[in-house]
């Protein structure tokens, strides 16, 4: 077989996969609203968001999809634990409870006593607030969570058996799924750690590493059709800057920190003002990270899944085709965007701990410039 | 709003999920992986630089070798040469003495030569005159008798002698 009737058949399977997504959408959505027009939003929402359930594909009301299990703790009930399928409703107007639970609008796990309610950082405006109320934590494995470990089962299929490959040929020629992969730790080491942090970079390579592979591998997890929006999801890439910016005030050295509360190199008056100018510094470093990864990766998602609705607005195969493409188009964008976030916050992070760590000299000389 | 508000659940997972991974990753990939890789550098280093220092000792021992060969050779040389200028003067040494040798020999010959002569010669005359006294005391005394004996004498007595 030719590699192009290969790429036409890669292609077609692509515009197969990305055309279920879009059915899949309107299906979710007509059975949603309860009425046939199409909510794009919702639609986009719906899947850069997350669920309790798992879902893959919908033909007609068939529904394929995995029901994740349900966590709650409270400080009353202790930890419960029940499948989703319990909750879940096919009627989007009746609601089911189970255990005095129920779920809203959203598919969010919402409590029905009086006197008990979800934890969340961000209070629903339209409930009614309780003072006093117990808090039910909910720790659910969601699909963003169930993507999640998916990857962290990657991850570990995929490292442990290459770091085997350097005790089962010590000294010798990688092989395999090791010579794939070390060029891109050589890279992570030589063209990222090492000029960034210098010396001590062997020290904050693990975490370096970490990040890159688990940016870039749920990223890619992401543009799976079907998959999660985790490296979307604004309290993954809050976690990952929040490692960054722990590790950089840990092994902040004693320049770093002078350089922060007494900056040299400028008049004595301009110091007190400078001194809030670097603290916010400090934050906002890391703020950047979270907010760039978040809005990249979800940005992509919102594309790709707004080409794709442009075909249910207009309900024209035609525009299905030229949607397909240049959503098709803008994947494997994407595909390079997962590397290239992946590798962005890896940088960032290196030269932030670079920073933190620099020696005198290479601080006075900033002072300079 | 919802899109930028974190999530408790995720939140506590991922902490969970993260701290995990970058643990056992650390453990099981990073460090082995980095070591590995350090060491087959380093490895791959000495080796380079060993074989450059082989190099530079080939290049030192060839020339050193070079060195010798030049050295055996002009010294081969130069034996042949004073061989050389050796067996001329011994030729020369030995023609000259053969001359001087020969010249001695031959004038001890012409020496000898000029006594055995000189002899010769002196023991002739002794003969001659004494046998002329025979002869001529012979003649006297027969002088007389007649002149056929006379002679019949001096034939026989030039025999006689001519026979002794």
């Amino acid at each position: 077989m030719t590699s192009n009737s290969l790429g036409i058949k890669f292609l077609s399977v692509l515009l197969t996969i990305s055309l279920s997504l879009g059915f899949e959408a309107k299906a979710s959505d007509s059975a949603h609203e309860g009425d046939e027009k199409f909510d794009i939003s919702s639609m986009i929402f719906h899947h850069i968001g997350d669920a309790h359930e798992w879902h893959f594909a919908s033909f007609g009301e068939t529904h394929i999809g995995l029901n994740l299990p349900v966590i709650l703790y409270s400080s009353d009930r202790g930890i419960e634990t029940f499948s989703f399928s319990n909750l879940k409703s096919h009627d989007p107007h009746r609601p089911v409870v189970f255990k005095g639970y129920t779920t809203n609008h959203h598919g969010k796990i919402i409590s029905t006593l009086p006197g008990r309610e979800i934890f969340g950082f961000m209070k629903d405006p339209h409930a009614t607030h309780q003072e006093g109320a117990v808090q039910v934590y909910n720790i659910s494995i969601t699909k963003n969570i169930a993507s999640m470990f998916l990857s962290v089962v990657i991850l570990f299929l995929v490292f442990i058996p290459v770091a085997s490959g350097y005790k089962k040929r010590q000294g010798a020629a990688p092989k395999g799924i090791q010579s794939f992969f070390e060029p891109i730790v050589v890279f992570i080491r030589d063209e990222i750690a090492v000029p960034n942090i210098g010396k001590k970079s062997d020290k904050f390579m693990p975490f370096l590493l970490t990040v890159f592979f688990f940016i870039w591998f749920n990223n890619l997890l992401g543009l799976i059709p079907g998959g999660a929006n985790l490296t979307g999801n604004i309290a993954v890439t809050f976690c990952l800057a929040f490692f960054t910016l722990i590790i950089t005030i840990f092994s902040g050295s004693k320049d770093y920190w002078m350089h922060i509360l007494w900056t040299p190199g400028i008049p004595m008056w301009l110091r007190p003002i400078m001194l809030p100018v670097e603290l916010v510094g400090i934050l906002s470093k890391p703020f950047s990270l979270m907010v760039r990864l978040f809005a990249n990766i979800t940005a992509g998602h919102v594309i790709i899944l707004s080409l794709l609705g442009l075909t249910f607005i207009f309900k024209s195969a035609a525009v299905g085709v030229a949607a397909t493409i240049f959503s098709t188009v803008m994947s494997l964008l994407e595909l390079f965007v997962a590397l290239l976030q992946a590798y962005v916050f890896t940088l960032l992070s290196a030269m932030y701990f670079g920073q933190a760590t620099a020696e005198h000299e290479h601080d006075h000389a900033d002072g300079h410039h | 709003m919802e899109l930028v508000t974190p999530d408790f659940g995720l939140l506590f997972w991922q902490v969970l999920t993260f701290l995990t991974v970058l643990f056992v990753l650390s453990k099981f990939a990073w460090k082995p992986i980095m070591s590995g890789l350090k060491e087959r550098e380093e490895s791959i280093e000495n080796a380079l630089s060993e074989a450059r220092k082989a190099k530079d000792e080939m290049a030192g021992l060839k020339a050193d070798n070079e060195k010798l060969l030049a050295e055996a050779r002009k010294e081969r040389d130069k034996m042949l040469q004073e061989a050389q200028t050796i067996s001329v003067s011994l030729i020369n040494d030995a023609k000259e003495k053969a001359g001087k040798e020969s010249q001695i020999m031959i004038n001890a010959a012409k020496e000898e030569i000029q006594t055995s002569k000189e002899a010769a010669l002196a023991e002739l005359k002794n003969y001659l005159a004494s046998t002329s006294l025979l002869i001529a005391e012979k003649v006297i005394r027969k002088n007389l008798s007649a002149e056929n004996a006379q002679q019949e004498l001096v034939k026989d007595i030039i025999s006689n002698s001519s026979q002794n």
